[in-house]
C-alpha cells in the first residue's frame, strides 16, 4: 500500500515539473518591466539597469529559471508589489477564506446533487428523472458570477433576508481567534455563537452561487453510476435472494455507485477553485482568487506566480489525496503504469 | 419471342438531403428539448449576424435617459450612459459568439491532430502529448486562461488563445481514445497494407470515423467556452468597453444592483444563460442522436 501511495507521488513530479515550467514562462512574458516599476517613477535609466541587476532580471533565462526555482525551494515566491509582503504570507493569509468558501460550496453541492441524481437513477424515465436533468443542465448555464448578482438582488436587496454581501464578516462582530482560519470554526471553538452565525450568514450566498455550478457534473455523475449499478448482475442476484428493497438501493447500490463520485471530488474542487475567483470578485471576499485578479490587473508580477504556482500544487495535491483516497476505500483500484 | 417481365419499380432512393431533414425532423420529435434548442441557436445566430440592423437603437448611442427602467421604448431599460440595454445585448452576441467559435475551433482542429498522432503513432509522440495535457489539467482551468492572458496581453483575440488552450485537453483525450481504439481494426490494417501513409490514413480512413462523436463534444464545449470567455470580461480581462460584450455588461451593471437598477445586468447575463443553456441542450440532443447509449 505505502510503496503504491509514493509511486502515485512520484507520478505527480513530472506534472509539477510542468508547471513550474509554464508558471516561470508565463510571469515572464508578463507585460510591463519589474525594473522599472521597483525603481520607483522617478527612476533613471541608470537605476532601472542597477534595479534589473539586483533583481537579478540581467541574467540569462536559464539561470534566471534556476534562480527562480532555488527560491521557490525555499519557500521564497518572491514579494507582492501591490502589498509590499512577501507573497507566501499574503497567499497564506488569504487561503483559510478561500477554502472555507469553497467548502462550503461544495458540501452544498454534494446535499443536493446526490440525492437528486439517486433519486432519478432510482426511477429513470420518471418525471423526477426529467426534472432532474432539466435543473441540472439549467444550473450548468448559469454562470457562477451572474448567479451571485442574482441572489444579491432578490435576497440582500429585496427580501433583506442577506447581510450586506461584502467581505468574510461584518466589522461589528470581533474576529475569533485563528485555530483553524475558518471563521465559522474558529468562532464555534471561541464559544461565540453570535460571530459564527454572522460568518455563517456571510457564506450562504457565495457558497450557493460556487456550488451550483458544481450541481450539473455531481448530479449526472451518481445518476450514471447509479443506474450502471443497478442494472449489473449482483443487483439482480440480490433482488431475486428477496432482499428488502432497502438493503439493495443502499449497501449493494449506493456504496458502489459513490465511489466514482468520490472520483470526480477532485476536479469538481478544481473547478469551484477556479470559479472561487469570480465569486471572490462579486462579494468582495478577502481570499486567494480576488487577490489574482488584482495581481493580473496591475500586472503584479511575483503575486500571479505565486498564486499560480500555489493553485496548480494544491490541485495536485488534492488529485493525489483523492486517489490515495480511493485505493484506501476500493481495493480493486490500482495504479499499474 | 421475349418475354416482359413486370417488376415494380423500386422505390427511389431518398436524397441525401431528405434523409437529413427526416432524420433531423424525427429527432426534434423525440425530443421537444432539442427543438426548442433549435429554435434558440437559429435566434443567436441571426442576432450574430445581423444585430446591428435588428437592433432599435445604436449599441453605442448615449442618450440623457439613464438608467431606465424596462418600458416600450426601451424594453430591457437603458444603463448609466442612456444606452439601450436591448440593442446592446443583441449585438454582444456577435461578439460572444465569435469568441467561442473561434476559441473552439482552434482547440478542435489542433486536438483532434495532436490526439489522433498520439492514439495513433503511441511511443514517443504518445508521452510527449500525453505529458502536455497533464500539465494543462494540473491548473485550475480558468486561472491558467486568467494567466495566459495577463501574459500575453490583454486583448481579445489572446482571450481566444487562452479559451482555446484549456479546452485542448478534452479534445486530444477523446480524440486519442477515439483513434486508439480503431487503430488495429481491420479496415485501417487494410489501409495500411495497400501502402498508404499514416497521414492519409489518419485523415481519410480514421478522422472521419471519429468526426460525428467529436461534434458532440465541440457542441458541449461551446457553452463552456462562452462562459469562460464572458469570466475573463467580466474581471476586466480581453474586451474593453464600451464594447457590447454580455461580461462586461454584467459587470457594469453590477454597480447598480444596490440602487436597485436590476435591468443592467440580468438581461445581458440571461442572455448568457440561454446562450450555453441553448448549447448543452443541443449537445446533448446531438449525442442522443449519434449514439443513443451514451445517455446520462
Amino acid at each position: 500500500m505505502i510503496a503504491m501511495i509514493a509511486k502515485r507521488f512520484a507520478s505527480a513530479i513530472p506534472s509539477l515539473i510542468g508547471v513550474i515550467i509554464v508558471t516561470f514562462v508565463i510571469s515572464h512574458t508578463l507585460p510591463g518591466d519589474p525594473a522599472a516599476y521597483f525603481a520607483g517613477p522617478s527612476a533613471t535609466a541608470e537605476s532601472i539597469a542597477e534595479t534589473r541587476a539586483r533583481l537579478g532580471l540581467d541574467q540569462p533565462l536559464p539561470i534566471q529559471f534556476l534562480t527562480y526555482v532555488g527560491d521557490l525551494v525555499q519557500g521564497d515566491m518572491g514579494r507582492s508589489f501591490n502589498s509590499g509582503q512577501p507573497v507566501l504570507t499574503d497567499l497564506a493569509r488569504r487561503l483559510p477564506a478561500s477554502f472555507e468558501l469553497t467548502l462550503y460550496a461544495l458540501v452544498f453541492a454534494i446535499v443536493v446533487a446526490v440525492p437528486l441524481g439517486l433519486w432519478a437513477a432510482v426511477n429513470p424515465g420518471s418525471w423526477i428523472d426529467h426534472l432532474c436533468r432539466g435543473t441540472v443542465t439549467a444550473a450548468a448555464a448559469f454562470p457562477s458570477f451572474f448567479t451571485a448578482l442574482v441572489l444579491i438582488f432578490v435576497f440582500y436587496y429585496k427580501l433583506g433576508w442577506a447581510p450586506s454581501p461584502i467581505g468574510r464578516l461584518a466589522i461589528y462582530f470581533p474576529i475569533p481567534p485563528s485555530v483553524t482560519g475558518f471563521l465559522t470554526i474558529d468562532a464555534v471553538l471561541a464559544g461565540d455563537l453570535a460571530t459564527a452565525r454572522a460568518a455563517l450568514g456571510q457564506l450562504i450566498l457565495p457558497a450557493i452561487s460556487l456550488g451550483l455550478f458544481a450541481l450539473a457534473p455531481l448530479a449526472r455523475m451518481t445518476r450514471a453510476s447509479m443506474i450502471g449499478v443497478l442494472g449489473s448482475d449482483f443487483i439482480t442476484t440480490a433482488r431475486a435472494e428477496g432482499l428488502p428493497r432497502r438493503t439493495v438501493l443502499w449497501t449493494y447500490g449506493f456504496r458502489n455507485a459513490l465511489l466514482p463520485v468520490v472520483n470526480i471530488l477532485g476536479m469538481i474542487f478544481s473547478f469551484l477553485l477556479g470559479a472561487n475567483v469570480l465569486i471572490e470578485q462579486v462579494f468582495g471576499w478577502p481570499g486567494i482568487g480576488s487577490y489574482a485578479v488584482e495581481a493580473v490587473l496591475t500586472s503584479d508580477y511575483a503575486a500571479i506566480q505565486g498564486f499560480v504556482v500555489m493553485m496548480a500544487v494544491l490541485y495536485i495535491l488534492l488529485n493525489l489525496g483523492v486517489d490515495i483516497l480511493n485505493m484506501i476505500v476500493d481495493p480493486r483500484v490500482r495504479y499499474d503504469d | 419471342m421475349t418475354e416482359q417481365i413486370n417488376v415494380p419499380p423500386l422505390p427511389s432512393e431518398p436524397s441525401r438531403l431528405v434523409n437529413f431533414w427526416r432524420g433531423l425532423v424525427y429527432a426534434m420529435r423525440s425530443n421537444p428539448l432539442t427543438a426548442f434548442a433549435m429554435v434558440l441557436f437559429l435566434l443567436f445566430v441571426i442576432a450574430a449576424l445581423f444585430g446591428e440592423a435588428i437592433a432599435p437603437y445604436g449599441p453605442l448611442t448615449t442618450s440623457s435617459n439613464t438608467l431606465q427602467p424596462p418600458s416600450w421604448a426601451h424594453p430591457f431599460g437603458t444603463d448609466q450612459l442612456g444606452r439601450d440595454v436591448l440593442s446592446r445585448t443583441i449585438v454582444a452576441a456577435r461578439v460572444d459568439f465569435g469568441i467561442a467559435l473561434a476559441a473552439v475551433g482552434i482547440s478542435f482542429v489542433l486536438g483532434l491532430w495532436l490526439g489522433a498522432a498520439a492514439g495513433y503513432f503511441g511511443g514517443w509522440t504518445d508521452r510527449i502529448v500525453g505529458r502536455m495535457v497533464d500539465t494543462i489539467m494540473a491548473f485550475p482551468l480558468f486561472v491558467l486562461a486568467m494567466g495566459i492572458v495577463a501574459a500575453l496581453g490583454n486583448t481579445v483575440w489572446n482571450i481566444v488563445y487562452a479559451t482555446a488552450i484549456i479546452n485542448l485537453p478534452f479534445y486530444i483525450r477523446f480524440a486519442r481514445a477515439e483513434v486508439n481504439s480503431r487503430r488495429d481494426a481491420g479496415f485501417v490494417e487494410a489501409a495500411r497494407l495497400s501502402g498508404n501513409s499514416a497521414a492519409r490514413i489518419l485523415s481519410v480512413h480514421l478522422i472521419p470515423n471519429i468526426l460525428p462523436p467529436m461534434m458532440v463534444q465541440v457542441s458541449l464545449n461551446l457553452g463552456w467556452a462562452i462562459l469562460n470567455a464572458a469570466g475573463l470580461s467580466f474581471i476586466g480581462l480581453g474586451v474593453r468597453p464600451p464594447t457590447p460584450e454580455w461580461g462586461i455588461m454584467v459587470s457594469e451593471g453590477a454597480n447598480y444592483i444596490f440602487s436597485g437598477e436590476w435591468w443592467v445586468f440580468f438581461f445581458p447575463g440571461f442572455a448568457l444563460v440561454l446562450a450555453v443553456f441553448c448549447f448543452n441542450l443541443l449537445g446533448d440532443g446531438l449525442r442522443d442522436m449519434i449514439d443513443p447509449k451514451g445517455r446520462t
